[in-house]
């Protein structure tokens, strides 16, 4: 009886059905689930206060950068991810477009000194913090992630895990000018 | 190999998988209800590091921090909401185990709900159908032609 009454919508529509959740699941697996997104976009960037990594008896707090657009890079040592960005930070510091400065998160202070050393510092000063505790407040899950903050101390992007070129040339740089502009 | 061989090898390899050998437990907790409620909020947030653990399955380092900070926000006398809010103003709702019922997540709550009211209905109209092709009742012509084939049927069914 089935088979006598099958018409053209009862062939089509599971199929179509099919199809759709196809194609949806593809674009699922085409997504980063590591990428999630920041509840702090367009909050102020949290309060902190830290030692410096190379002048321990100096603070940095984020409210030093007022009135200025900046990056806040989180990096570390033991992070494998970080060497890999480094170059791009590298460019970009020399490109003198946009001040960075690094947020040494949960590394010891002389192997941190040492792989600047080693591979270049980008950093106009990096923030060392030891516990990871300013990271929390940051959101930090893993490192390295970036923050553009604007000149009242509110993030305007994060990208979690590394900057490439592309990220670089397209995100970062029109909104570093777009903020410095307005 | 023969089999006393076997079992003898078998019984060895149980008995050193005695639970004797598993570590040592960690040592009890200065506060057992303390902890019993660090473990229970754990128990609410993702770990994002590891995102199918919850912080409280995870060693993850960050894991680690993040019970570290429950527990001093408990310390501090912050109620389970509180912690909660202070993990999701950081981490967003990601952080939450279990997804908030909200605008954004109605179809990841309701979906699989509708996917299975959808399902049934088509089924109960399908049997519903069926049913009433079956139950079609017979004009009198039919009922009389019925009668007699079955009658022709009976007779010959005799032999």
């Amino acid at each position: 009886m089935a088979t006598e009454t099958l018409n053209k919508t009862q062939v089509f529509l599971p199929l179509g059905i099919f199809a759709a959740l196809v194609v949806l699941l593809g674009v699922g697996l085409t997504l980063n689930p590591r990428e999630v997104p920041s509840p702090l976009i367009d909050k102020p960037a949290p309060h902190f206060e830290l030692p410096q990594l190379h002048a321990p008896d100096k603070v940095f707090s984020e409210k030093d950068m007022l009135g200025k657009v900046w990056l806040l890079n989180v990096w570390a040592s033991w992070c494998v991810a970080c060497r890999e960005e480094h170059p791009v930070l590298l460019d970009l510091a020399r490109s003198g477009v946009v001040p960075i400065y690094g947020l040494n998160y949960k590394d010891e202070r002389k192997d941190g000194i040492a792989w600047l050393q080693r591979l270049g510092d980008p950093y106009q000063l990096s923030a060392y913090d030891i516990k990871g505790m300013v990271g929390i407040d940051y959101g930090v899950y893993g490192v390295p992630e970036t923050y553009v903050i604007d000149r009242r101390g509110v993030i305007r992007f994060k990208k979690i895990g590394v900057l490439t070129p592309a990220i670089v040339k397209q995100k970062i740089l029109p909104l570093v000018n777009e903020l410095n502009r307005g | 190999m023969n089999s006393t061989v076997v079992k003898t090898l078998a019984l060895v390899f149980l008995m050193l998988c005695n639970p004797a050998f598993g570590k040592e437990a960690a040592p009890a907790a200065e506060d057992p209800v303390l902890e019993q409620r660090v473990t229970a909020l754990s128990a609410e947030l993702r770990c994002l590091v590891c995102q199918n653990q919850t912080i409280a399955d995870s060693n993850a380092p960050l894991a680690i921090d993040l019970k570290n900070q429950v527990r001093e926000k408990i310390k501090q006398g912050q109620s389970d909401s509180e912690i909660i809010d202070y993990m999701v103003a950081r981490y967003g709702d990601f952080v939450l185990y279990r997804p908030p019922f909200k605008a954004t997540t109605l179809v990841l709550w309701l979906g699989p709900l509708l996917l299975l009211a959808t399902g049934l209905f088509t089924l109960f109209r399908k049997l519903a159908r069926r049913r009433t092709v079956a139950e079609t009742e017979l004009s009198g012509a039919e009922r009389e032609r019925a009668a007699t084939l079955l009658a022709a049927d009976s007779e010959t069914g005799k032999r």
